[in-house]
């Protein structure tokens, strides 16, 4: 090869320019190796571009090595520390899910809620119904009582008329000897007003003299207007009179409601 | 050698050596890149983010197909280029002519210089303007050879020999000032 030749071809200068094919500068990599000339050669090529673009900058480069480090151990660090950023379908689903799940878990705490109440009431009804089935068997039970002992043999049937005040009034008496009770069947009677009740006597004809053998007590509130009293005397007659609230040692006869005579 | 071995080590992430190519090369790299953005602290931004790119793709350079510093120059080139034709850029240098380096030695003529260094500048003045335009192409600019016979509207086979000569008077002037 003929080294002045190859040199004054130009192919180095566009070495150092950069603008030849990989394999010509394979190629004169490789002759340059071979031949100290042609490497001289290059780096007079570099030194004079070198040279140029240094007189081309119009002030003094300041070199900054310590910001140039910097950089490349940020960048470096920047390399390592970087996680994939990029969400993946996983997370969405992860928080899809837990949505989700709160979702159903405040329903299901709504449905329990609702639930609990429902029984609770449901209990509350069944405590009515107890109540009510005890009450009208308690009822049935009093009833069966009373009609046991109205058909009492030793019953004396006394019925009660009305009086001037309430002509329209009635009262039945059923009263046993034996058993020293009467028990006033008051269905016939007018409710009292407030602070008032009936109040049943037991008479004695000659001379007249009354004795109260009790109060028509919760009159509005009784159910069956039966009430039962002991009664010890050896009755003549029984009267019902509307007294104050408490009763009173003797019957006011204007307000004598019903009064009936004990067959003898 | 010595170059060589710098290299090598370079490549093998060894700061010391990066450093010591800084040094030799970053206001050379400053200056090409300079002829194209025609701003110097740009440039000196540039020259950085250079250096930065060189460091990290440090593996990349094959001694076998070329000289390091035509490697880190066109590392400068893409990125100067690419500076040009960002947005920023352009709305910063409105109406902006990259023009060959001529005008950029006669534009700094007037400025104050240590005295040393004006009489080189004074004779790479007197390239001629064919010269300075090849050159500039070529070198600072990565033109291809039938890049520069289409913009200079001359034959592709006389780019190597004109570049050559061009060159070789640039060696003469600078010769004659060392």
């Amino acid at each position: 090869m003929n080294v002045k030749e190859y040199i004054a071809s130009g192919i180095l200068e566009l070495y150092v320019a950069g603008t030849l094919s990989a394999a010509e500068n394979l190629e004169v990599a490789q002759n340059a190796k071979t031949h100290p000339e042609i490497l001289k050669e290059i780096e007079a090529i570099e030194a004079s571009i070198l040279t140029l673009s240094k007189e081309v900058y119009p002030s003094k480069y300041p070199h900054n090595f310590d910001t140039l480090k910097k950089r490349i151990h940020l960048d470096s660090k920047k390399v390592i520390s970087l996680p994939k950023q990029k969400k993946s379908w996983t997370s969405y689903m992860g928080w899809a899910a837990t949505i989700l799940l709160t979702a159903g878990l405040f329903w299901m705490y709504n449905q329990n809620n609702s639930l609990r109440s429902e029984i609770e009431s449901a209990r509350e009804e069944n405590i009515d119904l107890e109540q009510k089935i005890a009450n009208s068997r308690a009822s049935e039970e009093k009833t069966r009582a009373l009609l046991t002992t109205l058909r009492d043999k030793n019953i004396t049937v006394v019925p009660l008329g009305g009086q001037d005040v309430s002509p329209n009034s009635y009262a039945k008496v059923y009263w046993n000897k034996s058993e020293e009770k009467v028990f006033i069947d008051a269905q016939g009677l007018p409710k009292p007003p407030d602070g008032m009740v009936y109040q049943v006597w037991s008479l004695q004809l000659d001379p007249l003299s009354p004795t109260s053998i009790g109060l028509l007590e919760d009159f509005a509130t009784d159910g069956d207007e039966v009430f039962a009293l002991p009664n010890t005397n050896d009755s003549e007659a029984f009267g019902i009179t509307l007294e104050p609230a408490g009763g009173s040692a003797l019957p006011n006869l204007e307000q004598l409601y019903t009064l009936g005579v004990v067959a003898s | 050698m010595e170059l060589e071995k710098l290299i090598i080590q370079f490549q093998k992430k060894d700061e010391v050596a990066f450093e010591k190519l800084y040094t030799m090369y970053a206001e050379n790299i400053c200056g090409a890149i300079y002829t194209i953005v025609q701003d110097t602290s740009r440039a000196e931004e540039i020259v950085q983010d250079v250096f930065v790119k060189a460091w990290n793709k440090a593996e990349s350079y094959d001694a076998s197909k070329g000289r390091f510093f035509t490697w880190i120059l066109n590392i400068a080139r893409n990125a100067a280029i690419d500076e040009v034709r960002s947005k920023s850029f352009k709305e910063q240098k409105q109406n902006l002519t990259v023009d060959y380096f001529v005008g950029i030695l006669e534009a700094t003529e007037n400025e104050e210089e240590t005295p040393n260094i004006a009489p080189l500048r004074a004779s790479l003045l007197q390239l001629k303007e064919k010269c300075i335009q090849v050159i500039s192409m070529l070198y600072f600019r990565g033109y291809t050879q039938k890049e520069v016979a289409e913009e200079l509207n001359i034959p592709l086979g006389t780019i190597k020999t004109r570049n050559r000569n061009c060159i070789s008077q640039l060696r003469a002037n600078m010769s004659s000032h060392l």
